[in-house]
């Protein structure tokens, strides 16, 4: 499988020469905005992925990288060479579709040999050969797509892409037709072969947990623009808008008042309570705010009972929902207020399960608490499917 | 009375529902097909001593084929090349056509679908007979095409018989056949094209294909079935059809059709035209067996 090894060409030069970058860039179509001047730096080497419900903008976004789309202004450049309007065939960028488009009258090793054949490269037999060996498919060679199973006809569309060790990989929600353990599958093979070749890969998904397990650095796309973009943990963590914390995992979201900055913490007035957030986890230092937590950095214990590990502590709450979820169980905690909070609790034995209508105090250590500005809606980026 | 055949009968009943829904189709084709085929081979075999008003006896006289051959295979042949360059004029016509009513067309291609049936409304006589009018000698089209001397090129390649008219011609038949039959080739074509997911054609393009090689190597072969389809419906009727040879054209460019229709109706040759029949019916349904065997299109017939 030498040409995996072998680096394409440009890898080898000074990290950073050919990186996939977006400026301004920009779609527009007769009715709405797809994309909204957006500005991106895809590193090269590194696995990008652009993660958004539908019709945020992603899509689009992908299609003008490959070519498919023609940005309404902006530029798209790899490293200093300018592809903004160059043709999809002169572009050193393939595309794994959505729904794969194998072509269909032509079988396994001629769809994959199709990009070489076209540029005229010799030796396509070989590393045709070397291609299906590193997908698993190499008995398969003369079959149809039609005759493959739906994993199969995946890893075909990935094979005739990567063939031509193209400068960037896109990959248009490349696992959104396979079943969840498939994916499971696909996800850690993707990862391992993007490793292996150490292609750029940007990828295009809606898929949360998708996106955490297999990127390095993720940017969450709304409404034609870019929320938030960092490394999967650091999103996950402190999320800066309400987006954000919605789209990626649950998030409590609390309303109270700041009180302002004290040290190295704001302080937050919720609903008689007075929290604390570090202030690099807190998105806003005045008026208004959502006070946000995870629903499994919240503790949980009966009124009267001690919390291990407290924190801010809001008292008076009661259960109104337990769900067992084997290695959790998941609590519905209806606060004075009237809001019902999640909580996620492990299944350590420690305590058996409350059960509902048990008058309980919840807490949560500040550090783990976000602070995001009250203008947002507090319930964007919640599916609603 | 119940009986154990009345018990058992609704299973029967359903053993010969299959066989009744055939019954229509059958009857059908023997009707139509089974008994003229037969009537029509048997035409073929008379004495040709016979005629229309004596009658004919049906002698096994295979010599009306030799015969036939032996008369008319000019008209036979001049027949298979009026319809082999009226579908290829046919084919390069339509596959546009049809592309652009498939890919091009956005809101306009219903209406692009309906001119192409709309001609169907008025009478196939009708609108060759206007032809007539168009090709005529003092028209506008035939001024026209001498000034940019397509009349000159026509002669040239023996299409026309004098460089300065357009009637009574091989084109004007051809012209003739290419019209009537455009329809039967668009349609399919624009059936097969449309089918084609435009993503593959994307996928063409991202994989290095320019739009000349991509069309060569995708859309084309993807289309097959349609090319396949139009050119038989545009071929088979075409080489039999002797309206246009009669309104277009002049004696010599009678196809063969124009041979079976005046053994028929007014030489009452029943024999040598029941032949011919046969013979033209053998060559076709030859080709078509070598040509659909070439395209390699299984699922088609």
């Amino acid at each position: 499988m030498s040409q995996v090894h072998e680096a394409p060409a440009g890898v080898s030069a000074p990290s950073g020469s050919r990186d996939l970058i977006l400026k301004q860039l920009t779609k527009e179509y007769a009715t709405f905005t797809a994309v909204k001047s957006l500005d991106l730096v895809v590193p090269q080497g590194s696995f990008f992925a652009l993660l958004g419900p539908s019709g945020c903008g992603k899509t689009t976004t992908l299609r003008m990288v490959a070519g498919l789309e023609t940005p309404t202004s902006g530029t798209i450049h790899l490293g200093e060479t300018e592809v903004t309007y160059d043709k999809p065939y002169r572009r050193p960028v393939n595309t794994v579709f959505q729904n794969y488009a194998l072509f269909p009258h032509l079988n396994i090793s001629k769809n994959v040999a199709f990009g070489l054949e076209r540029r005229g490269v010799i030796d396509v037999k070989r590393q045709v050969a070397e291609m299906l060996e590193l997908v698993e498919l190499t008995s398969q060679a003369n079959k149809k797509p039609a005759q493959m199973s739906g994993g199969q006809q995946q890893r075909v569309a990935l094979a005739r892409a990567l063939i031509n060790k193209p400068e960037v990989l896109l990959l248009d929600e490349p696992l959104g037709a396979l079943d969840l353990k498939l994916r499971r599958g696909m996800q850690l093979e993707l990862k391992r072969i993007q490793t292996e070749v150490g292609l750029t890969f940007v990828h295009v998904t809606h898929d949360q947990e998708e996106a955490m397990t297999m990127a390095d650095t993720i940017a969450v796309m709304n409404q034609g623009v870019i929320e938030q973009m960092g490394a999967p943990n650091e999103l996950y963590e402190n999320p800066k808008t309400t987006f954000v914390a919605n789209f990626l995992g649950q998030s409590n979201l609390i309303g109270g008042e700041i009180e302002g900055r004290d040290g190295d913490h704001v302080k937050v007035r919720v609903q008689g309570a007075l929290a604390s957030i570090p202030t690099d986890r807190a998105h806003s230092e005045s008026g208004k705010g959502w006070l946000g937590i995870r629903p499994e950095k919240v503790l949980i214990a009966e009124t009267g009972q001690p919390i291990d590990a407290p924190g801010d502590v809001i008292t008076g709450g009661y259960i109104t929902d337990v769900s067992f979820v084997g290695v959790s169980t998941q609590y519905m905690v209806k606060m004075p207020w009237g809001q019902e909070l999640m909580v996620f609790e492990q299944n350590t034995g420690a305590r058996r399960m409350l059960p509902v209508g048990t008058k309980v105090d919840i807490s949560w250590r500040p550090e783990y608490a976000f602070l995001l500005d009250a203008s947002q809606d507090a319930k964007a980026g919640i599916e609603e499917e | 009375m119940a009986t154990l055949d009345d018990v058992a009968s609704p299973k029967a009943k359903r053993k010969l529902t299959g066989y009744w829904l055939i019954l229509p189709g059958a009857l059908w084709l023997g009707a139509f097909f089974v008994i003229p085929f037969y009537s029509l081979i048997s035409a073929s075999l008379f004495n040709p001593k016979g005629s229309p008003l004596t009658g004919y006896n049906m002698s096994w006289h295979f010599h009306n084929f030799v015969s036939a051959i032996d008369q008319y295979h000019a008209e036979i042949i001049r027949s298979l090349v009026y319809a082999g360059i009226a579908t290829l004029t046919c084919l390069v016509v339509g596959y546009v056509l049809a592309y652009a009513i498939a890919f091009k067309a956005g809101r306009w291609q219903n209406l692009m679908l309906v001119m192409v049936i709309a001609p169907f409304f008025t009478s196939f006589l009708l609108r060759t007979l206007s032809w007539k009018l168009i090709l005529s000698d003092d028209g506008k089209v035939v001024s026209f095409a001498n000034w940019i001397h397509l009349t000159n090129v026509l002669h040239w390649v023996h299409l026309t018989s004098t460089d300065d008219r357009l009637l009574a011609t091989p084109f004007a038949v051809i012209a003739g056949l290419t019209y009537n039959f455009l329809p039967f080739m668009v349609l399919p074509l624009y059936a097969s094209l449309e089918k084609i997911d435009i993503r593959l054609i994307e996928a063409s393009s991202d994989l290095y294909a320019s739009p000349i090689r991509g069309f060569a190597k995708v859309t084309f072969p993807l289309s097959l079935p349609g090319v396949v389809a139009g050119t038989l419906l545009t071929f088979i009727p075409a080489a039999g059809d002797y309206i246009n040879a009669t309104l277009l054209g002049d004696p010599n460019t009678r196809m063969v059709g124009n041979v079976i229709q005046g053994l028929f109706t007014t030489q009452g040759d029943f024999a040598n035209a029941g032949a011919l029949s046969v013979i033209l019916m053998v060559i076709i349904v030859g080709m078509v067996l070598v040509y659909v065997r070439t395209a390699g299109t299984e699922e088609l017939v």
